[in-house]
């Protein structure tokens, strides 16, 4: 326990802009066939340091088949939260689920380049306290950390609903299930929330059987995959609004909400409509009488191609869809990044006005007719994927897999995984840095990245910007 | 009230000082009236939060000294109160030495209900508790002061002390919570919200026991 706030907490995202850069950054090492076990590679990003660029340790866990996925921190800036008027908890330890395996890992990175694991909670833990198996999106808030999951009880997962439960960001114990009223809720992504306003936002993938072996085509054919988010009342656990997006909007993803919490509005990424296979992104809102709601402001257009060069999946539609699998917003709730992972493109909104975003620029890597190779000239293994940014804004990291068996379904012929860079100048210009290209150990791909110190999807502030 | 009487002048201080160190404690809330403030974009919001927080620490205070002063009418076992009053002050210093856990359920409070909250959140702390043994030695002055009376009319004065105890100590702790929110929400920034926010949680663990054995102390060898 602390003295005074850890260092990287900041009252508002302006403040964490202005804080010191990044050095370290902790990306997913993943074994796409269990055959090695997964880890989290520390990767160098002081530009001042001889292995800038480079893998300099890596913590590899003892057992193998976890499928690493999303991670997060224990501890992060919603400390300084005013209700709890505690803020001495340290951001020291990441919180490492496999979402196949269904363990949590919780590893020590206060010396980055000695990070090791610190406790490993074994399944059987996580199923008899919380019911649910799978865990997922972690996010650190006012009750501890809450832990999102994408399957319920049983073998399959599919006995009960998916949901979020809480674990003590000291100890690590598993408390139990967050939800007290679920209401139509039976599917779990991603969440997150406005905590001064104490609303949260969850959305929708799909049940386990509906990606673990791979995306099933009737199923997404057939409109079965999620395609609404939910709203909630964050501190009475209670689901207070269900907004569908309409069942061709398939795979309701990643939620962003503005960071800055005077205002009342977000982000969802939808992967796929299946009316034309256009990427979309809704802005949601809450409107002056307190009821949700939301619009499409972003259709990216899927790209006619010979069914030649499709995989199987895809020859009957003559075309490549973008599929928008994840999405980040900057600190200044001014550039909203768009994943294309379909398209090898990574897309710049300009958002300062949510209901009209603008494209501003744009990125071309890999990609499944494409293959845009990199300005170095290296091949880039399926297309940008999870996207993270810096806390100033000026860089934005991604790596490319999305799921162990869905790369091998739209990128049957690819393998690999890479970490790289673009810049953002002045004036917002989005540029991929030619030298910042990391190749990951063989065998391994890469997915979720987080930054030393916080970045743009881990910490919730809880002051609005001056 | 006799202010001229050294120990009870000191007393009195004491209850001053306890409010004073109450309000800078961010636990007891003053972060969440610059909160208030930036959330609401209106100045008026501060001062408004800052009343609501007040509120609820006042009552707070008086659900824990009512009591004891109803009890102060057991004018026989007078040194027993005080000297259990004392204990359950040193015990629930000793508890919060040994539970260093994040305080969870303020968490569910909704962030809007700030009266509630700071009643939470003094009760949670034991501040109420900090008051209780130089609350009694107030008590047991006046009993000196005023000679054999009534237990009625004794009763009716130490109520009386209760209130204004609370109310002196609720004011000086607004006072000193004020001017930290004040001056961060208009002067200095939010950078300083984290910048003077220091853990004060076994330095308040360890004044609790404190004032309990003076408590106790001051049960045996008192006035």
């Amino acid at each position: 326990m602390n003295m005074k706030p850890d260092p990287t907490f900041h009252a508002t995202a302006q403040l964490a802009m202005q804080a010191p850069v990044e050095n370290y950054g902790f990306t997913v090492m993943l074994s796409p066939d269990g055959s090695q076990s997964d880890g989290i590679a520390v990767v160098d990003l002081n530009p001042e340091s001889k292995t800038y660029g480079t893998i300099v340790h890596q913590v590899i866990v003892p057992n193998k088949g976890d499928e690493f996925h999303h991670f997060g921190w224990n501890a992060c800036s919603s400390s300084l939260s005013p209700l709890t008027g505690h803020a001495f908890l340290e951001r020291r330890y990441l919180i490492v689920p496999g979402i196949r395996s269904s363990r949590i890992y919780i590893i020590d990175v206060k010396e980055p380049l000695k990070a090791k694991i610190h406790k490993t909670i074994e399944p059987e833990e996580i199923f008899a306290k919380t019911g649910y198996s799978r865990p997922h999106t972690i996010h650190c808030g006012p009750e501890g950390i809450y832990v999102s999951t994408l399957g319920g009880g049983g073998e399959d997962g599919t006995d009960g609903p998916p949901g979020i439960f809480i674990m003590d960001c000291q100890t690590f114990e598993i408390i139990g299930q967050y939800e007290m009223d679920r209401g139509k809720q039976d599917k779990h992504y991603d969440f997150w929330w406005n905590l001064p306003q104490d609303y949260m936002v969850s959305s929708e993938w799909g049940l386990p059987p509906q990606f673990e072996n791979g995306v099933v085509p009737d199923d997404l054919l057939s409109n079965k995959y999620g395609h609404s988010i939910h709203f909630w009342d964050l501190r009475k656990r209670k689901n207070i609004q269900t907004m569908d997006f309409g069942e061709n909007y398939q795979m309701a993803l990643e939620i962003r909400p503005a960071h800055d919490p005077s205002k009342s509005y977000g982000f969802c990424g939808v992967v796929v409509d299946t009316t034309n296979l256009q990427g979309a992104i809704f802005t949601w809102w809450r409107d002056d009488d307190g009821v949700w709601q939301s619009k499409k402001t972003i259709t990216i257009d899927p790209v006619p191609a010979d069914a030649d060069d499709l995989p199987e999946l895809l020859k009957g539609f003559g075309a490549v869809p973008p599929l928008v699998t994840d999405i980040d917003l900057s600190l200044d709730d001014k550039y909203l990044y768009v994943a294309c992972w379909g398209l090898g493109e990574m897309h710049q909104y300009d958002v300062s006005d949510p209901m009209n975003p603008v494209l501003a620029g744009k990125v071309e890597l890999g990609g499944i007719v494409a293959h845009h190779k990199h300005p170095n000239g290296k091949d880039f293994a399926y297309g940008p994927q999870m996207v993270e940014i810096s806390r100033d804004g000026k860089r934005v990291y991604w790596t490319n897999s999305l799921y162990s068996t869905w790369d091998d379904q739209f990128y049957p012929n690819d393998e690999g995984g890479q970490m790289v860079m673009a810049r953002v100048g002045k004036n917002g210009e989005f540029k991929l840095d030619k030298d910042f290209y990391i190749d990951f150990p063989n065998g391994y791909r890469s997915h979720q990245i987080r930054l030393e110190g916080g970045d743009c999807s881990t910490d919730s502030f809880c002051y609005p910007n001056v | 009230m006799t202010f001229d009487l050294g120990s009870t002048t000191a007393l009195w201080w004491a209850v001053i000082f306890s409010g004073f160190y109450h309000g800078i404690n961010p636990g007891m809330g003053w972060p969440l009236a610059v909160s208030a403030g930036l959330m609401e974009r209106k100045h008026s919001a501060l001062p408004k939060a800052l009343g609501l927080l007040a509120f609820g620490h006042l009552l707070a205070m008086l659900a824990i000294l009512l009591p004891f002063s109803l009890m102060t009418a057991l004018l026989i076992w007078e040194k027993e109160i005080r000297i259990g009053a004392g204990l359950l002050v040193i015990a629930m210093g000793i508890y919060l030495l040994i539970n260093r856990q994040h305080p969870r359920f303020l968490a569910r409070v909704h962030p809007a209900k700030l009266a509630l909250w700071s009643f939470l959140a003094a009760m949670a702390h034991g501040a109420g508790l900090m008051l209780v043994p130089i609350y009694l030695q107030i008590c047991k002055i006046g009993v000196h002061d005023i000679g054999h009376q009534a237990a009625s009319t004794l009763m009716q004065g130490n109520l009386v002390n209760a209130v204004t105890v609370a109310f002196i100590h609720t004011l000086a702790m607004t006072f000193a919570g004020g001017i930290f929110a004040t001056v961060i929400y208009f002067w200095l920034g939010l950078k300083f919200l984290s910048k003077t926010w220091f853990n004060l949680d076994i330095i308040w663990a360890i004044s609790l026991i404190l004032v309990g054995v003076f408590g106790i102390y001051s049960a045996y060898f008192g006035h």
